[in-house]
């Protein structure tokens, strides 16, 4: 971990206003994140892509967000315009989302989309953004990189959509990547080498990952700390590995909820909700 | 209420014809289910799990092999007797609701098709059954949580006294906590009514918990069946059903664990 930490992220609300009054999607967030991979853990509700989408700048209106602070590499994502963003957006911070049927262009193919996001960053000519977007096809571990360039999403099974929006994201070379359940629509098996992709950026490049995900497996053995969020709020920071000695209730009644492998039970635990945990 | 049946396949195969083109979504597969068993079926997306289910429930028509339920073979257009005896849990219990219906409409109309007396009284103790309250009968599916609206579904389908219980992913749009409700419900009620129950899942955790057997498929035939033992230890025979099994246990880093990696096949 580097001795700054990458983004600083305190007291930050989100709110939306409504006419049965406003809803707080998140409360009081704060965390910092290094070079590493950082998980948030929640329900759905808990506030957990709220807070991904906050940080880069992507609440819509009328949503309401504010914080102490918002930090990003020493810059204050605060004050940043439209401008600023689109300078930050897709080259130093990226996002990608669960469904990748919903984030790709239907009627334009693979490559160009890919190369779109290449060219908007860099000072370069399309062979070379060509020549980036096969690379990185590549590295997402697709096996023939040249044929799935000319193809349209739809043409694409889900596993190779999830890789190709990756690919999108991370030819820019981030230093920050959020990814709400970016492997909840994919096969286990597939899941696995998606998994591997980023495990590497962080390991190999020090990138710093957010990996949003309701998969409790997942954070413990592939994420190095958890952060744990219920209606909104963090309600527990802990190590990932040491998911299983949390100690805020809902975070213990959440693992003993999830049926496991190792651990046959004859009766799953359910969470007995406090009102306590809003306070 | 009926007994339960055990659920015989004899190498069923079902083809689907999609613009001319034969799609083999099942093949060869047989495997026999004892009256009161808990059977899993596991596998990933479009390896056939669904269509075997379908296929048993006589919601798809086999193109080859045979189907028994309590030991009579089942012709390709049921009975309304067998229909009512193997009853089925979608996935989605947002789709399978019909949304301008409400609660008490949706449990009448079973015993309605199927001309059962006494409906008041089944009803209401349908909606006991799967933990609703009378607040809840006349109630939209919107009105309802994700849990409330399977705990509907599972009531419909309990409603009709079934001897044989389907069950395709029926927690996967549940999030854990709720998942956990509705597996406790499941296992209660199949002890309760003594059903024979088919669980089709992606996720090896949940089968592990709920079947005694469990069989593992992969493009339409089954790879291998395993005991819920063998499914712990990670005992499968088969290169497949070993990496499936290693891949639900979570993320490795030890990059030999996974040397056979799989291939775009799509």
């Amino acid at each position: 971990m580097s001795e700054t930490p990458l983004l600083e992220v305190e007291g930050l609300d989100v709110t939306f206003p409504g006419r049965g009054g406003a809803v707080r999607a998140a409360r009081d967030v704060s965390f910092t994140l290094g070079r590493e991979r950082l998980a948030i853990v929640g329900e759905s509700g808990s506030g957990k892509s709220t807070t991904g989408r906050a940080i880069l700048g992507l609440i819509p209106a009328p949503g309401i967000v504010s914080a102490r602070k918002l930090t990003f590499d020493g810059m204050d994502l605060r004050r940043l315009g439209e401008k600023g963003w689109s300078r930050l957006r897709g080259k130093r911070l990226a996002m990608v989302m669960q469904d990748p049927k919903y984030s790709l262009n239907p009627v334009q193919r693979v490559g160009a989309q890919i190369m779109e996001t290449y060219r908007l960053h860099r000072k370069t000519d399309r062979r070379d953004c060509a020549r980036r977007a096969l690379a990185m096809l590549e590295a997402v571990r697709i096996n023939d990189p040249e044929t799935v360039f000319r193809l349209y999403p739809h043409q694409l099974s889900g596993g190779m959509g999830q890789r190709v929006m990756i690919a999108m994201m991370l030819i820019g070379e981030p230093d920050l990547l959020i990814a709400d359940e970016p492997t909840s629509a994919l096969d286990v098996t597939v899941q696995t080498q998606v998994l591997r992709i980023l495990d590497d950026l962080v390991a190999e490049r020090g990138m710093g990952l957010i990996f949003i995900t309701h998969n409790l497996t997942l954070v413990s053995s592939f994420c190095d700390r958890a952060l744990v969020m219920y209606a909104g709020r963090v309600v527990e920071q802990c190590d990932a590995k040491r998911l299983d000695q949390a100690r805020h209730p809902y975070t213990r009644a959440l693992v003993a909820s999830a049926p496991s492998l190792d651990f046959p039970r004859a009766e799953l635990m359910t969470v007995k909700r406090d009102p306590a945990w809003l306070a | 209420m009926s007994d339960a049946p055990s659920i015989v396949l004899e190498r069923l195969a079902v083809t689907f014809t999609h613009e001319g083109r034969r799609i083999p979504a099942v093949r060869d597969v047989s495997f026999a289910v004892a009256p009161g068993e808990t059977f899993g079926i596991v596998g990933e997306s479009g390896s056939g799990k669904s269509t075997v289910l379908k296929a048993i429930a006589g919601l798809v028509a086999p193109t080859g092999g045979r189907v028994s339920i309590g030991g009579r073979v089942m012709a390709p257009r049921r009975e309304r007797a067998d229909r009512r005896h193997l009853q089925y849990v979608f996935q989605d219990p947002y789709g399978s609701l019909h949304p301008r219906q409400t609660v008490d409409r949706a449990l009448r109309e079973p015993l309605e098709i199927h001309r059962l007396p006494d409906r008041e009284t089944r009803i209401l103790s349908a909606l006991a059954d799967v933990g609703l309250e009378a607040r809840h009968r006349f109630r939209y599916p919107h009105q309802l949580s994700g849990g409330q609206r399977q705990r509907v579904a599972i009531a419909r389908a309990l409603i009709l006294s079934p001897g044989a219980l389907l069950l395709d992913e029926p927690t996967s749009a549940l999030d854990v906590s709720v998942q956990a409700e509705i597996l406790n419900l499941i296992s209660r009620l199949r002890r309760e009514h003594a059903l024979t129950t088919i669980f089709v899942t992606h996720d090896l955790a949940v089968v592990a918990h709920l079947c005694e057997r469990i069989a593992i498929m992969r493009l339409g035939e089954i790879v291998e069946i395993l005991t819920v033992e063998e499914l712990r230890h990670n005992a499968a025979r088969q290169p497949y059903g070993r990496e499936l099994i290693a891949a639900s246990r979570g993320f490795t880093r030890d990059a030999r664990a996974l040397a056979s990696e799989p291939s775009d096949d799509e």
